[in-house]
């Protein structure tokens, strides 16, 4: 069924008995994005009626930005990007089509590192605490940065300085920027995920992109992470 | 629109979220204001810049233990 779902074969086709094969290549197989967007609804619904090569293909896929997210969220690690494919697999019949595939998966994923941060950090940070005024909001740091950042910094020293930048946010800042800005989730998407209302999500977001350029650009003049 | 209003707006003008008309004020605002333009080109920037970041690679064990724990989900066997 994979091989004609990627082959853009009409129908169910033979079975894809090389499954396994596909599970113990070290490297995963990506697909231009027309590709993803044009077959990943046939994936799904493949998926959903028990194809497990093409819910393979459809981890394959996602496994890195999953990974990213759940990484970003709880500072480590692998558990819990595990742990939201095997409940988006057990769950997949629970998928309706009313949002991309990808949307759903990022909010498992959300949902499941949340969790493992709120048992590390039992008490430490509420998402339904109410949001601040905006008394505080003017930026202090006002200063033309110059040379943009991308041609002071090499690509790699820019990606060790944004995740310094995001490991040193408040968590409930930090899942906001994560699903809004990161994984472009709506700002509905966000909430829904989130179990918060819009204008939450809205009042977190400007907090945090606010605090973000600040850091950034005291980063940036000073050279070291804030 | 004052520099207070441009700040609380920011967000929603940056994500092309606003009304027409609050968007048009806050827009002569910056004409003549260069710290809110300053302020409105780095968040955009910084947006841009936080999220260029690549997806994680999976190392081979990462991916091998993952894929090992579908196989058990699955209830599949390998070939």
């Amino acid at each position: 069924m994979l091989n004609a779902i990627l082959t853009g074969e009409k129908g169910f086709g033979t079975p894809f008995w090389g499954f396994w094969d596909t599970l113990s290549a070290s490297v995963p197989h990506p697909l231009p994005p027309t590709i993803v967007r044009d077959d990943e609804h046939l994936l799904v619904a493949a998926a959903r009626a028990s194809d497990a090569a093409s819910f393979e293909e459809l981890v394959n896929r996602y496994e890195g930005k999953i990974l990213r997210l759940t990484r970003n969220i709880t500072g480590n690690h692998e558990d819990a990007m595990q742990d939201a494919f095997l409940r988006a697999y057990a769950h997949l019949k629970d998928f309706h089509e009313d949002s991309r595939f990808y949307t759903w998966l990022v909010r498992i994923a959300a949902n499941e590192a949340l969790m493992r941060l709120r048992k590390r950090r039992p008490n430490q940070f509420s998402l339904d605490e109410p949001v601040e005024g905006d008394n505080d909001l003017m930026p202090r740091e006002l200063e033309d940065w110059g040379p943009t950042p991308e041609q002071k910094y090499a690509q790699t020293e820019i990606q060790s300085i944004v995740g310094e930048l995001i490991d040193r946010l408040e968590p409930e800042y930090r899942i906001v920027f994560l699903l809004r800005d990161f994984e472009e989730l709506s700002t509905q998407e966000t909430a829904e995920a989130l179990g918060i209302s819009v204008p939450a999500v809205k009042s977190r977001l400007l907090r945090v992109r606010l605090m973000l350029r600040e850091k950034l650009h005291r980063h940036y003049r000073q050279g070291a992470p804030n | 629109m004052n520099c207070k209003g441009v700040i609380r707006e920011l967000s929603n003008y940056i994500d092309g979220d606003l009304d027409p008309v609050v968007k048009q004020e806050l827009e002569r605002h910056l004409e003549h204001c260069e710290d809110c333009t300053m302020i409105v080109d780095q968040t955009k920037k910084t947006i841009e810049i936080l999220c260029g970041s690549q997806p994680v690679s999976l190392s081979t064990d990462v991916r091998s233990r993952l894929h090992a724990k579908l196989r058990d989900k699955t209830g599949q066997k390998p070939t």
